[in-house]
């Protein structure tokens, strides 16, 4: 790691000073992909801002039809908290399966979303829950803001407070995890609600990305079956030496089925 | 501005954490990780570096009573904490963990055997039913290159009955 310095920060108002205040600092939160990233001397900030301290950050409420998840709440609170097991069972199940034990007890959601992996798990459920990201500057919804690889709408020093998550009518997450990292080869996040079911895909492309054709198909008939004789196109799809872009396309479909049936238990 | 700096001390007071329910300052440069700090500061070397890519989990330590990669933790993200290493179980006798870890043999070199203890007291802490398949799951951010598990997962099945009985 190259040399730093570090700044606690106590309350969102100090942590913005700091952040405006330095060359090139960044936001640390679980640091659980930011401290690796270091360490492999791919990221050199002159000064780190550490925000884990601000409580305000940290709450988890369901009010009405909205989950809200504060951005520094970590991945094994999620999965083990008992509002979001009621509220989106699914979201809950995501949580539990990101990296190993030890990276949940750290890992945010915050976090996650913000550096926005094209492998990541938590962009798939904010992209078919249709979350709307909470910052210190506006909110922004989650189709407006996972841009591109690595890529987000954010903007320098902007940090996310917290997401609202609408409550579905039900809800999965199928992942066929890498089995080195963890990370997903292929992802697939299914949500019904009232007005339709959405279908978002991590792992597969360069950024978590909305499947229409397999929703338009579930939105139909919401049975793995209405799947059959959908297929998917491999073209624009991730082809690198842990899967080929055919192989992430049949993921997709089996995931994307798994999904389904998880879900329809779930009702 | 006046900003805490950690590299410029003068203004505000030295960070400090509990490392096995002792208080230490923590000095060093901000980029010291937790795992460095603790070996090379403390000389507490029961905990291990491993892979230092926070895969293998030999460097797993308790941190406010939850299992975390000290590789992948600034000393300084810790301060405030209460952190116990291995070296912090030992009373006049074993730990129970430790207990169960010899008596199913669930080590042959010992070097990832910290971390797997430290992991199995935070799972037992946090799961009312431990079974073979949640140990399994459990284990998922913990390497051995020796047993092939099967003594590892016996053990901490055995820990948390005993654990549960008393």
């Amino acid at each position: 790691m190259y040399a730093f310095n570090y700044h606690r920060a106590e309350t969102l108002d100090q942590a913005q000073d700091l952040l405006a205040h330095y060359d090139d600092p960044k936001i640390l939160a679980g640091g659980h992909t930011l401290l690796p990233t270091m360490k492999q001397r791919l990221a050199n900030p002159s000064d780190l801002v550490d925000i884990a301290a601000i409580s305000a950050l940290k709450d988890i409420q369901h009010v009405g039809s909205m989950l809200s998840i504060g951005a520094l709440e970590t991945h094994a609170h999620v999965a083990t908290s008992p509002i979001v097991q009621q509220a989106i069972p699914g979201l809950a199940a995501l949580a539990g399966q990101i990296g190993d034990p030890h990276v949940r007890n750290r890992g945010t959601l915050g976090g996650s979303i913000a550096n926005n992996d094209p492998a990541a798990d938590y962009p798939a459920a904010c992209l078919a829950l249709s979350a709307l990201i909470h910052t210190t500057r506006r909110h922004i919804k989650a189709q407006d803001f996972f841009i591109d690889l690595f890529e987000t709408a954010l903007e320098e020093h902007e940090i996310i407070t917290r997401v609202e998550f609408p409550v579905p009518e039900t809800s999965a997450y199928a992942k066929f995890p890498n089995p080195a990292s963890r990370y997903a080869l292929v992802g697939v996040y299914v949500a019904k609600t009232r007005n339709g079911v959405d279908v978002a895909v991590t792992g597969a492309g360069p950024v978590v990305f909305l499947a229409t054709d397999l929703a338009e198909a579930l939105t139909r008939s919401f049975m793995p079956g209405a799947l059959d004789g959908v297929s998917i196109n491999p073209e624009q799809l991730n082809d690198d030496l842990h899967a080929s872009a055919a192989y992430r396309a049949h993921l997709i479909g089996i995931m994307t089925r798994q999904a389904v049936t998880t879900a329809l238990a779930r009702v | 501005m006046d900003s805490p700096n950690f590299d410029d001390a003068s203004d505000m007071s030295i960070p400090t954490m509990s490392v096995n329910n002792k208080p230490v300052q923590i000095d060093g440069e901000a980029r010291t990780l937790l795992v460095h700090f603790l070996r090379d500061t403390l000389g507490l070397t029961g905990t291990h570096v491993g892979c230092d890519t926070s895969q293998c989990g030999a460097c797993v330590v308790m941190m406010d009573g939850r299992a975390v990669k000290s590789c992948t933790v600034l000393a300084l993200q810790a301060q405030g904490s209460d952190i116990t290493t291995i070296e912090g179980l030992i009373s006049e006798d074993l730990h129970p963990v430790q207990a169960a870890f010899q008596q199913h043999h669930a080590l042959q070199c010992g070097f990832c055997t910290p971390g797997m203890i430290l992991t199995a007291l935070d799972m037992i802490h946090r799961n009312p039913v431990l079974d073979e398949e949640k140990i399994r799951h459990e284990l998922e951010g913990n390497l051995c290159r020796c047993t092939g598990y099967q003594n590892i997962v016996k053990a901490i099945k055995s820990a948390a009955d005993q654990i549960r009985s008393e």
